[in-house]
């Protein structure tokens, strides 16, 4: 198991570094940056002076070094824009969009796992097809154009719900759907093909013929094993709804990382923007390699290979 | 004398019954694989749609009735034909938007640009993921821990903020987003890719073409590309979807198709801030949107069943 964790640690900092290497080169992706800093009345003695004070001058290794060490210590360069510390910005971002990631999710499991369970329990039938259904169609919704259609009916027609703001947690409702709904297919449709699998597997029969009750066999024999796959794909998912957030957040004017992303698209503000990239990616990682440390732990098969 | 020959003829007739029989029992593959198209709801469905939608893009010149981008504040906000309104004409079928452009002309266009789109960024991807994957399942070893190590890498990274990073850092235009697009999501092309050439990899086919003294090259072209299609069909599709709803998203938050261009998820954009009192500039493009991708979506889901009913899920 050790030597597992390790190999796979060994990787995803590997990953980490590739993924650092990218971002960083998102810099040089306009042209000069020194140029793009100074503006277009800048002279070329403007221009010479800001590529040396931010030691864009420097050979790119260097550079890329001097960023990387100075982002993992925590710090992710000032923002001209805001005039403010990247770090500082992001952090204050931070726990709304985890918080939204996290109700999305929860939002997703408690649709998709009990449905999945139930199409498993009994497949070709209308249960079964209702759930399939749900699962295409959820797959082909645009997430805005859902967003909006919600905040229409929910929001401006019925008047039921908060189009905007995080004000309480019913201002949470709409976006967290909204973004969780994605998930849904995925997770439904690994629900129940691995409880499929493992309903026709023997122990299962064998508890079924000690006459255990049925929900005992459903619950504590098929779901356990059903359910291993899913939390890894859960943790997958998560990130990928923290990185899709942006078009959430925007829709609903959540002041999350999302939200901050696209603001600094719009106004071009560099550090703010790589540095979401990066943590964005770093998270994901690391949620993934979380994920593979519970497979191995709960599946002893998978430590060897 | 005339015994056997009445016995031999006898022997014909019934040989020849037997093969009808044999005939009716047993379809041919082909017949089979007819009966299940034929069969398949989903698929027909989703083929219908998107032929539909194709042919509708194809002909978008001889169909529309006005110029998508012909602007006449006059006739700004018509509702469609449907509405209780004594605006509703049928000069504009589905209306016209806050600039008085004729929405349906503009829906026909958008499909173009869709599906231009849709193609061309599966196209791309297809190719890196394709060769990425089969590369990795058909020489194993270091290439595949290079190749697993390259797909880590790019699924770590989140799509939307990368590609609007991207596309705001390098200018857009319709090819740009296509370009980025592309390079972003062939990583399930060569996951499937990946998987899909190590099952056929060691089957008796490819060593005897290896045994036959054949390059590794025409192996893979050869033998184990045409073997692995289905998938890649399969692959396809959802990729074409994918790249689909991401254009939309892009240009919805305005870094994508740039205006005055029809994209659908920039009609749902401009459509958004008259959403209170003109709810259809949203619900239609976006109700396109979703027939294509879901049309997309089922002609994927309904070859996979009929190529390989095995693996339905």
């Amino acid at each position: 198991m050790l030597i597992y964790a390790c190999k796979r640690l060994g990787v995803a900092v590997l990953v980490a570094v590739a993924v650092s290497l990218l971002t960083f080169s998102l810099i040089y992706l306009s042209g000069d940056p020194a140029m793009a800093l100074a503006g277009e009345a800048a002279t070329q003695q403007d221009i010479e002076y800001i590529r040396k004070f931010y030691g864009y001058d420097r050979p790119l290794a260097v550079q890329y070094a001097d960023w990387l060490t100075k982002a993992l210590t925590g710090n992710f360069g000032y923002s001209h824009y805001l005039r403010q510390d990247v770090a500082d910005i992001i952090f204050s971002r931070l726990p709304v969009t985890m918080l939204l990631g996290a109700c999305a999710l929860v939002f997703a499991l408690t649709l998709s796992i009990p449905l999945g369970v139930l199409a498993a329990m009994r497949p070709n039938t209308m249960v079964d097809r209702f759930a399939l259904t749900l699962a295409v169609v959820g797959q082909a919704l645009p997430s805005f154009w859902f967003a909006l259609i919600m905040i229409f009916w929910f929001g401006i027609v019925w008047r039921l719900l908060p189009i905007t703001g995080t004000e309480s947690w019913v201002n949470f409702i709409m976006p967290s759907v909204a973004l969780g709904y994605y998930v849904t297919p995925a997770v439904m449709r690994l629900t129940r093909t691995g409880m499929l699998e493992v309903l026709a597997s023997d122990y299962i029969r064998t508890a079924r013929a000690k006459g255990l009750r049925p929900p005992v066999v459903l619950f504590k024999h098929a779901l356990r094993n059903a359910i291993i796959p899913v939390v890894s794909l859960a943790a997958v998912q998560f990130g990928f709804m923290l990185g899709g957030s942006i078009v959430i957040e925007t829709i609903f004017a959540i002041n999350g990382l999302g939200y901050l992303a696209w603001e600094s698209i719009q106004r071009g503000d560099l550090p703010v923007m790589q540095a979401i990239v990066l943590i964005l990616a770093c998270f994901y990682i690391v949620l993934t390699y979380l994920a593979d440390m519970l497979n191995a732990f709960l599946d002893p098969r998978i430590r060897v290979a | 004398m005339a015994l056997p020959r009445d016995t031999a003829a006898e022997g014909f007739v019934a040989s020849r019954v037997a093969l009808n029989v044999g005939e009716i029992l047993e379809p041919t593959p082909a017949a089979l694989l007819r009966r299940r198209v034929f069969g398949h709801a989903g698929l027909l469905i989703g083929s219908g749609v998107l032929v539909f939608i194709v042919m509708v893009a194809l002909t978008a010149p001889w169909l529309a009735p006005h110029d998508p981008l012909d602007q006449d504040l006059a006739r700004k906000l018509i509702p469609p034909i449907w509405h209780d309104s004594a605006k509703a004409t049928w000069t504009h079928p589905l209306g016209t938007d806050g600039f008085g452009r004729d929405y349906l002309s503009r829906l026909i266009y958008g499909a173009r640009i869709s599906l231009l789109i849709g193609v061309a960024a599966m196209v791309i991807s297809g190719i890196i993921g394709t060769t990425l994957g089969v590369a990795a399942g058909y020489f194993g070893g270091r290439v595949d821990m290079a190749v697993n190590f390259i797909i880590t890498s790019r699924l770590s990274l989140p799509v939307v903020l990368v590609a609007l990073a991207v596309v705001s850092l390098v200018g857009n235009s319709l090819w740009i987003v296509i370009c980025v697009l592309g390079l972003l999501i062939w990583d399930r092309f060569a996951v499937v890719m990946r998987s899909s050439t190590q099952q056929v990899r060691n089957l008796d086919y490819v060593a005897a073409a290896q045994a036959l003294g054949c390059s590794k090259a025409r192996i893979i072209v050869a033998e184990i590309l045409p073997n692995v299609a289905n998938n890649l069909i399969v692959v396809a599709t959802l990729e074409m979807a994918h790249a689909i709803l991401l254009e939309a998203a892009l240009s919805f938050l305005g870094l994508g198709v740039q205006p005055p261009q029809p994209s659908w998820g920039l009609m749902v954009a401009e459509g958004k801030g008259y959403m209170f009192f003109d709810p259809w500039l949203v619900g239609i493009p976006g109700m396109a949107l979703f027939a294509l991708v879901l049309a997309i979506n089922l002609m994927g889901d309904g070859v996979r069943d009929v190529t390989a009913p095995e693996r339905r899920n």
